[in-house]
């Protein structure tokens, strides 16, 4: 272990921490463009610069390992000058076009220049210029903006495996090129528009769409695959507007893939139920949470009952269906597994749904044929699930059919009742991805109309129906859950936090990301 | 040749080209490091190196076409476009500027009819560029045409040299 | 000799006594030179020896930094089990330099021994002489000395048939200047664009495709032939002035000048009679007004400082520039200073590689700016600005291309600041500017 003094604090790290990683330990954020902690340094940028005594040089902070009794100055005036130095400089060639460029609010560029930038420019020549040019996949490139950080190239290269993105030219005539008809199309490209901390790579999908600061970010798990993917989610009017990846180097270190990003529209469906609903005469009626429940419990007790669920529904909602089931399958949708071959065990997974795992490991059948459990006679509660494709002639076993979902399958439209749950975007809850690490996610839009999270309205379901107690919290779902699941054992909120742990039946994996000091 | 003539490989199975490329390749531990002496090859085969022999060469070299397009825009040797018949490279350094070296480029202009530098005159023979030190310094102006090195140019010599290209 | 006149007598020609000399080109007549005997003789040797060889005789790197060579040598730890590479740097493109191109073109054989006694000291088995592309002739030459070298067995697996493997390599660059630095040259020879690496590791710990590596400059290679064969004494005799500087140094001679070329001399020779007397000085009815001694990279002295200088590392430190490379550019009374600056400031802004921020954008920036007083739109304030993005551009990059571009701005305007300020005082009236100002 290496003991040093950054900015006056000492802080103790292991040999071969860079001055830059050191600095966040004690609370220091050195400003820097090129270093990312997931990618290789290449120490290009020179905003990092800090004075390191008795060294004859400034020193790049992301590429100067911390020696024993080093003392750093990160703010003193010969690194502020040269860090100014390099931001006027980053400056006479940009277009300083903020106003209409998607990533103003967010832009590192805008962010160190009002830190610790000139307040005006000497710079009086004419300004080189370089058209937008379309990258395929989901990213365009501004020359104008871009400050040359190789982060993109370094991610195509050392992470995707797929240089398709390189340097060309040189010296100020230098700009991110590629090859006429070699595109960004690798499943995992899009990463490049979050690693770029300017606004020359933008994501097409949200061009003009919002200012950064409109924005609601809501800490969350990425639902399209088994990966589970740590994700922002992130919201203008309720509306969900973007996916980004959250660091979680047990997972996706830094990354996700361009499906799971784009993939999230129909958590902003429009075709919801709305109102609790029961069957009056011919047809389903809008009725009251308390009658509807009652209708439920009244429609399912004393029934042998099978549940056909969705793989998207959370730990709790599941473990609450297992509570009112004798038998319970669900199917999910697959697809080309895509890896993201720099970072170990990262992959679009096949099958595209959040908790195949933990439907398993709470006893759901994983099945292509949904209802073949589905004895005559039996109760169906129909969970999450669209049962599109499903032959209707196997509904017809059913005696009963109580929909929990948010949308309502035109074949069940005979249910006997139906009761509107929110949807992944609009609850809380866990999954378990396909290693059995057990994530929480959280709400980040509000649920329509009178729809209810899924463990709310199974909780009360249970209860009506006498076999447990309603629940306050998901939490206490969890714990419940927690303490009659030996796989769950030991598990927790307050323990799991934001990055999840594994189940205690799953293999324990180390960290496949340098991620010990937290986020870029 | 016609833009829409297929690309014929310069490292053709068999070819001169292919067996000098796989003669230099054992002198390295990596591959990868005989890109730039593909490059050439392609250049001296093609006169030019183009996106299809870019694309050529990556795909010899287990490289992409990106990474190579990179390296070749890094490297001012290599012409990313046709040029004329005679390329005409005179320094314009700053020891070869004190010289008088920027008239000798603009006598080369002149009597080659290319009257800019970089474009290549009408009938293709000439592409004339002012180039960075060529490294003779004590021999005020150098300048080279395709591959010959010829030193202590000066504005009246220009025409004699041109003179002698066919 | 003050190729390509004949040698002055106040000379000393160790490594260009064959200048002009065609036939020292082939084996045949470089062997009647006495070639070849260093090289056995450094074979029959230990590695170590002859390290301490080199180290005793003070030579070092002819490049333009000054590194002692035998200590380079030993930083190449023998039996670490990892292929060792010697890498000669031929890449020569300081402008004002030209003394490896004669050194190559009139004694290739010269390279080629030095490049295996070299390798042979450090442990390698690999030598790669990267050549900048520009350099046709030499190129030429030194293809045809290594062919020949090979096919006479004094190169290859059993050099000169002692067992030992040596391979010697041409590679050919491909146009830009920065491949002349170390790392770039590494990454340029293994099929990447020429961006200077970041130190450390060095070299000789992580060098070329990773390896232990050694790089030299072609005039420290060949110099290590005279050394072996005179030993180190001999060698630490040539100086007239510090123990710290010894040999002969070959110094490119261009500019306005009346006998251009490439001469020889011993460290510590009087600058002032390098120029009046050895090169002919300035031409007919024109004065020197300016020397720079030793590549455009290097701070821009007057005359005064110039006819005080003595020629080695040190001498020339001390009149307020460096040896360098030994290119050595005069600039005449009928120039302007600010003209010759802004090109010297284009040339650096033409090669930066674009990875820094400070050297991408400021040496452009600073042509701009330069080409703008030199074209009478200047203001005063472009003086400030020029010397604070110069301090920007110093000790700030991975290279020093961006330091040497401030090199001559810095010392342009302090040395000749009057020039500066007169073309901005007569500047002409520009309305864009003028607005702005």
């Amino acid at each position: 272990m290496i003991t040093l003094t950054i900015e006056g604090r000492q802080v103790t790290v292991p040999e071969g921490t860079t001055i830059l990683e050191a600095a966040k330990q004690v609370g220091v954020l050195i400003p820097h463009y090129c270093y990312h902690p997931g990618l290789p340094v290449a120490g290009v940028c020179r905003m990092c610069l800090v004075d390191v005594e008795k060294a004859p040089k400034l020193a790049p902070s992301c590429a100067t390992t911390v020696a024993e009794g080093q003392v750093v100055h990160v703010h003193n005036e010969k690194a502020l000058e040269a860090r100014k130095g390099v931001l006027e400089m980053l400056l006479i060639n940009h277009p300083l076009d903020c106003p209409i460029c998607d990533q103003s609010g967010e832009c590192e560029l805008q962010d160190y220049t009002y830190q610790e930038g000139r307040e005006d420019s000497r710079y009086r020549e004419p300004k080189r210029f370089n058209p937008a040019e379309d990258f395929g996949g989901d990213v365009v490139y501004v020359p104008n903006r871009c400050i040359l950080c190789t982060r993109c190239v370094r991610f195509m290269d050392d992470l995707a495996h797929d240089p398709v993105l390189n340097v060309s030219e040189r010296g100020d005539r230098a700009l991110i090129g590629k090859f006429d008809g070699k595109d960004l199309t690798h499943p995992w490209a899009a990463n490049v528009v979050d690693l770029c901390p300017v606004g020359a790579l933008l994501s097409k999908d949200f061009l003009n769409k919002a200012r950064a600061w409109e924005l609601d970010r809501t800490a969350s798990i990425c639902p399209n695959c088994t990966q589970g993917c740590n994700v922002m989610m992130e919201t203008r009017e309720n509306q969900l507007v973007r996916m980004r990846p959250r660091a979680n180097e047990y997972v996706n270190a830094f990354f996700m893939c361009d499906w799971g990003r784009l993939n999230y529209r129909w958590m902003n469906e429009k075709d919801r139920v709305e109102r609790p609903m029961v069957r009056q005469g011919g047809s389903l009626a809008p009725t009251s949470w308390e009658r509807a429940i009652a209708a439920a419990a009244a429609t399912l007790k004393g029934k042998r009952t099978f549940v056909a669920a969705s793989p998207m529904l959370s730990n709790e909602a599941l473990f609450l269906l297992t509570q009112l089931m004798q038998g319970g399958a669900f199917r999910v949708a697959e697809g080309d597994e895509a890896p993201l071959p720099g970072i170990e065990d990262l992959a679009l997974r096949r099958e595209r749904a959040a908790n195949v795992h933990g439907a398993e490991a709470l006893g759901f059948t994983k099945t292509r044929d949904l209802l073949s459990g589905l004895g005559q006679g039996d109760a169906l509660v129909v969970a999450g699930e669209n049962l599109t494709g499903v032959d209707p002639a196997a509904l017809t076993r059913a005696s009963a059919i109580v929909v929990i979902s948010s949308v309502l399958p035109e074949s069940v439209a005979n249910a006997a009742v139906v009761l509107p749950i929110a949807n992944f975007a609009e609850e809380e809850g866990t999954v378990t991805n396909l290693r059995g690490r057990v994530q929480r996610f959280t709400q980040a839009r509000q649920a329509p109309g009178e729809t209810r999270p899924s463990w709310l309205v199974l909780g009360d379901l249970l209860g009506a129906i006498g076999k447990q107690s309603s629940f306050f919290l998901p939490s206490d779902v969890f714990a419940k859950l927690a303490s009659t699941n030996k796989a769950f054992a030991g598990l927790s909120y307050d323990t799991l936090g934001f990055k999840g742990l594994p189940l205690a039946t799953a293999k324990e994996t180390g960290p496949k990301a340098p991620l010990a000091m937290g986020a870029p | 040749m016609t833009p829409h003539a297929p690309y014929q490989p310069v490292f053709g199975a068999g070819g001169e080209a292919r067996r000098e490329l796989d003669e230099l390749i054992p002198r390295y531990p990596r591959k990868m490091a005989t890109l730039l002496p593909a490059l050439w090859i392609v250049q001296r085969e093609r006169g030019w190196v183009s996106d299809e022999g870019m694309a050529e060469v990556a795909g010899l070299l287990d490289l992409t076409p990106a990474y190579v397009k990179g390296v070749v825009t890094f490297y001012t040797m290599y012409h990313q476009h046709p040029v004329g018949k005679y390329f005409i490279q005179v320094c314009t350094t700053s020891p070869c500027g004190i010289c008088g070296a920027e008239d000798v480029a603009k006598a080369f202009l002149r009597h080659t009819n290319t009257g800019e530098l970089g474009v290549t005159s009408s009938d293709g023979r000439f592409t004339v560029i002012e180039v960075e030190c060529l490294g003779a310094c004590g021999f005020a102006t150098p300048v080279m045409i395709n591959e010959e090195f010829i030193e202590s140019v000066t504005p009246e010599k220009v025409p004699d040299l041109l003179a002698r290209l066919t | 000799m003050g190729y390509p006149h004949q040698p002055h007598q106040r000379e000393t020609t160790v490594l260009s006594r064959y200048f002009g000399v065609a036939e020292a080109r082939t084996l045949a007549g470089w062997k009647q030179r006495g070639g070849y005997q260093a090289l056995e003789k450094a074979l029959a040797m230990a590695p170590a020896d002859i390290v301490n060889v080199v180290k005793e005789s003070g030579l070092r790197g002819r490049g333009g930094a000054g590194f002692p060579t035998g200590m380079k040598w030993s930083f190449m730890k023998p039996g670490d089990g990892k292929p060792h590479y010697l890498c000669c740097n031929a890449d020569e493109s300081e402008p004002g330099t030209f003394k490896d191109r004669e050194l190559m073109r009139w004694t290739p054989h010269a390279l080629v021994e030095g490049c295996a006694i070299a390798a042979y000291a450090i442990g390698a088995e690999t030598a790669y002489i990267y050549i900048r592309g520009e350099f046709t002739e030499p190129l030429h030459w030194m293809n045809e000395a290594v062919k020949e070298a090979y096919a006479a067995g004094i190169i290859g697996k059993n050099a000169m048939g002692t067992g030992k493997r040596i391979d010697v390599h041409v590679h050919k660059g491909a146009g830009a200047y920065i491949c002349g630095e170390e790392t770039a040259l590494m990454n340029s020879l293994e099929g990447r664009r020429g961006n200077p690496r970041i130190k450390p590791p060095f070299p000789a710990v992580s060098g070329v495709f990773g390896m232990p590596t050694t790089i030299n400059n072609v005039e420290t290679l060949i110099a290590a032939i005279p050394i072996l064969m005179n030993g180190a004494d001999w060698y630490k005799k040539m100086s007239l002035s510090n123990p710290k500087s010894t040999g002969t140094k070959l110094y490119s001679v261009c500019g306005n000048i009346e006998r251009p070329g490439t001469y020889e001399v011993v460290m510590g020779f009087p600058f002032r009679d390098f120029l009046y007397d050895v090169c002919g000085g300035p031409l007919a009815g024109r004065k020197f007004k300016a020397v720079i001694p030793g590549g455009v990279s290097v701070p821009i002295q007057t005359m005064e400082e110039a006819e005080a200088t003595l020629m080695d590392y040190e001498g020339f430190v001390a009149q307020g520039s460096m040896l360098g490379s030994g290119g050595v550019i005069l600039i005449d009374d009928a120039q302007s200073m600010v003209a010759v600056i802004a090109r010297i400031a284009r040339f650096f802004a033409h090669e930066s590689c674009a990875q820094c921020t400070q050297c991408r954008e400021g040496t452009a920036w600073t042509t701009k700016i330069l080409e703008r007083i030199r074209d009478g739109q200047g203001t005063t304030e472009d003086l400030d600005t020029l010397l604070d993005i110069a301090e920007q551009m110093t000790g700030t990059t991975i290279c020093v291309l961006s330091d040497s571009c401030a090199t001559p701005v810095v010392s342009g305007i302090k040395k000749f600041g009057r020039e500066f300020e007169a073309l901005i005082q007569s500047r002409s009236f520009h309305p864009v500017i003028a607005a702005v100002a």
